[in-house]
């Protein structure tokens, strides 16, 4: 018959490690499937407001980003607002050939699906969004998405 | 007998797992992309006349460069403007100084009076983009609320909780997204 019997080293067993990477394995993959790779380096500074009537963007691969706000490195650039396309500060000039650039870039039946989402600072003057949003029009990307921070719904 | 092999040390596999771990962590966002969606209306067309909306029908709200708000010719406030939006929109008690409706047939709903008010939205080039967000917010909270009202009444449910894409569509059409910017520069042009 079976007893228990007591150890009598009194040495605490080691605990086993083997499953170890089996633990972090998961939370990589955790990671993996729930965050997304930074594309582009930010070099304006991107504080966006906060609002309860968000959407979330539903398609990732349909949707350009434009960013508005004051420069990062605010010793050479100054602190004026400046639009960031890609990789680098451009003009309100440059937005049509960014948004051809974009369409470019998408399979042919999901262009008309392309999402622009406005990146801006809160602390942006709207003149600058409203040129932006104006060639926008021009070139007819008309479905935009204000980006902003969800914020919890006031109770009532 | 076979010969018994080796078997490998498995004893790294965390440590290299921990450093793709971290590898990740640093090269990755967490952040949803969310936001106010908006659709922006076709350039005007320089030909086309303005259409003639009566006054009425039209729920003005300016910003100005300091963000004080300009609702319907009076003073406003950011936090009475939700309602004051959802009376417009819905005018319960058919006021004479509120918005008309126009009895149409929505699939679903069948005779519906829908109003025809319209939201227009006029902001300076000196409003903060934060100041803007808010109002978009307040009125977009607006119609989000008119629709779960009657999304609830009709079927019993949130808005965002139907999932029938007809009562979906019903529900849109019963309660237009009607918020409209002027155009820069043109006070009362566009759509």
């Amino acid at each position: 018959m079976a007893r228990f019997k007591k150890d009598k080293s009194g040495e605490m067993p080691a605990i086993s490690t083997a499953s170890m990477p089996d633990i972090i394995f998961m939370l990589l993959f955790f990671f993996m499937v729930t965050t997304t790779m930074r594309e582009v380096t930010l070099k304006v500074k991107v504080k966006p407001p906060v609002a309860t009537e968000v959407q979330k963007l539903e398609k990732k691969s349909l949707v350009s980003f434009i960013y508005i706000g004051p420069p990062t490195q605010s010793k050479i650039y100054g602190t004026e607002s400046r639009i960031q396309l890609n990789d680098s500060f451009r003009t309100v000039n440059d937005i049509a050939e960014f948004i051809y650039n974009e369409r470019e870039t998408r399979p042919e039946a999901d262009r008309g699906l392309l999402t622009t989402s406005l990146k801006v600072d809160k602390d942006v003057k709207m003149g600058v969004v409203t040129d932006v949003k104006q060639e926008l029009r021009k070139v007819g990307a008309f479905k935009i998405n204000y980006s902003t921070r969800r914020k919890a719904p006031k109770a009532e | 007998m076979a010969r018994k092999v080796p078997e490998i040390n498995a004893g790294s596999m965390a440590d290299i797992s921990f450093l793709l771990l971290i590898f990740f962590l640093v090269t990755t966002t967490m952040d949803v992309d969310s936001g106010i969606v908006r659709r922006l209306p076709p350039p005007p067309d320089p030909t086309a006349e303005t259409p003639d909306v009566k006054q009425r029908n039209v729920f003005n709200v300016l910003v100005n460069k300091s963000d004080r708000l300009f609702v319907e010719s009076r003073w406003g406030d950011i936090s009475t403007l939700r309602n004051e939006a959802k009376e417009f929109l819905s005018n319960p008690q058919n006021r004479e100084d509120l918005p008309e409706k126009r009895m149409e047939n929505i699939p679903g709903l069948g005779e519906f009076p829908v109003s025809k008010g319209i939201i227009s939205l006029k902001n300076d080039r000196g409003t903060s983009y934060d100041m803007y967000i808010q109002v978009q917010n307040e009125l977009t909270a607006a119609v989000n609320e008119l629709r779960d009202e009657l999304s609830r009444q009709k079927f019993g449910v949130k808005f965002a909780d139907l999932r029938s894409q007809m009562d979906i569509d019903a529900i849109q059409a019963a309660v237009p997204m009607s918020i409209s910017e002027a155009e820069p520069e043109n006070i009362g042009g566009g759509k």
